[in-house]
């Protein structure tokens, strides 16, 4: 709940321009972007979320590092992309 | 060992170590807190405690929000979850988090309707497939999480929603840092800031522990080199005197924290007089709870809570452990009576906390570390 993870922003919902589909160690799933409206990110481009909010946007080489942290953590980054992969909030 | 096994800049990691032995004056011990349950669990993971000099010992904060949710907090959900009609949602976090009678996971195996969710808004889907029913969200964690709350309600408003409310246990980081600044039990010499909840607030809220107490303060990223160089600032400061606020975490931490997730909070919720932190006791102006304009998403309003305070079991000493006054290990039931799999403590329960990470990674000692880094 804690832990930020990157991911990939890959889409924007047509008619709920505050909801992204991204892509999140192969994972994809909808997230809320609403946090980001000064600085609105754009496919491509990747995000830290926290608990389906985007939190801050990241260029790749954080998002990189960031996963490499994520997946060194073990148990506790299974259990947030398995909770993630529950996800449906669309 | 790992660090060295892993970690692709093993040669810049020593040579930081190096630069930070060098800052230590002779004879001088120093303290150095991390807030973040996350750092905790990189100190641990990678053994940065055996890269310093023997003169600088890390002190694990407070900043483990599953952690310091006080036992209390925990009876009242359980309560809530037990109502008629009631769907609880909760964090996964938070399931094994025991109240004096039993957890999330217990009471789901004897027929409560508890739902694990990854997200706020899963719970509010929930509460638009469930008309009839009435669903509550375990809304934890410091501002890292509080904006993700006070999107949903305002979502919720928006759709007109009758049957989702939250019970707030929001908590703040600056408050408890003061609380422990202001404790008689513990002489710290600097801050390692926590990295995300900094993204929502900035920097700006530490400057008090600059100004006021004197003790430099680094925002820092999640990598062991993040770490190291924090820890290098830190003692920078120290050595010239100097006691500022930092930001090594810029490549993700703006210095005015986000603008929208501050305005969300403070549109929906506000702090509480005083909230009960698991080992820290009351502490003013320490939490949020809702607004009076959100009352129907207020769950403590909507719903009889007991708020009965309950004191902690008698062989747990996360308060302790919480404040760093006392190491995981010299904990009476550390690794015997409580552990990750039977946790009597918070601090064993969430991957983030103190003892969890130390449980997990701590095997090595320094001696045997020093060794294998060495060959």
């Amino acid at each position: 709940m804690c832990l930020g993870i990157p991911g990939e922003v890959i889409e924007f919902l047509p008619d709920q321009p505050d909801l992204a589909r991204v892509d999140v160690s192969g994972v994809r799933r909808v997230i809320n972007v609403g946090l980001l409206v000064d600085e609105p990110p754009k496919p491509g481009e990747w995000v830290l979320i926290h608990v389906g909010f985007a939190l801050s946007k990241i260029d790749e080489e954080e998002a990189a590092s960031a996963l490499a942290f994520l997946e060194g953590i073990g148990r506790a980054y299974d259990d947030e992309l398995a909770a993630l992969a529950e996800s449906r909030i669309e | 060992m790992r660090f060295v096994d892993e970690y692709r800049d093993a040669d810049t990691a020593h040579a930081l170590a190096a630069k930070i032995a060098d800052l230590c004056e002779p004879g001088r011990q120093y303290k150095l807190m991390e807030v973040c349950g996350g750092h905790t669990h990189t100190i641990y993971k990678h053994g940065l405690e055996d890269y310093l000099p023997e003169a600088i010992t890390l002190v694990h904060g407070p900043g483990c929000p599953v952690c310091v949710i006080p036992m209390g907090r925990v009876d009242d959900a359980m309560h809530l979850a037990a109502e008629p009609d009631v769907i609880m949602t909760s964090f996964g976090d938070m399931m094994r988090v025991p109240g004096s009678a039993g957890s999330f996971f217990d009471a789901k195996a004897q027929g409560t309707d508890i739902r694990m969710v990854y997200s706020p808004l899963d719970s509010l889907k929930i509460a638009r497939q469930n008309p009839d029913k009435r669903v509550v969200f375990m809304a934890i964690g410091f501002e890292t999480t509080a904006p993700s709350t006070a999107m949903t309600v305002l979502r919720a408003a928006a759709e007109g929603l009758e049957n989702f409310s939250v019970f707030c246990n929001h908590v703040t980081i600056i408050p408890a840092i003061k609380a422990i600044l202001d404790s008689p039990d513990l002489r710290l010499d600097g801050f390692i800031g926590p990295g995300h909840v900094s993204t929502v607030i900035g920097c700006r809220p530490y400057e008090f522990i600059a100004a006021d107490y004197g003790k430099p303060v680094v925002v820092a990223g999640f990598e062991p080199l993040d770490i190291l160089q924090s820890i290098y600032m830190l003692m920078l400061q120290l050595s010239e005197r100097r006691s500022e606020v930092e930001n090594q975490y810029s490549r993700v931490v703006p210095w005015e924290g986000n603008r929208a997730a501050l305005m969300a909070i403070g549109e929906t919720m506000e702090l509480r007089p005083y909230f009960e932190w698991r080992g820290l006791g009351f502490i003013s102006h320490s939490a949020l709870r809702m607004r009076h304009e959100y009352a129907a998403f207020d769950a403590e309003l909507l719903f009889k809570v007991p708020g009965v305070r309950v004191a902690d079991p008698k062989a747990c000493q996360c308060g302790e452990v919480l404040k760093g006054v006392l190491k995981p290990w010299e904990c009476k039931v550390f690794g015997t009576a409580c552990t990750p799999e039977t946790p009597i403590g918070t601090c064993m329960v969430s991957p983030e906390g103190a003892c969890a990470a130390y449980y997990n990674y701590g095997r090595l000692t320094r001696t045997r570390v020093k060794e294998a880094s060495r060959s």
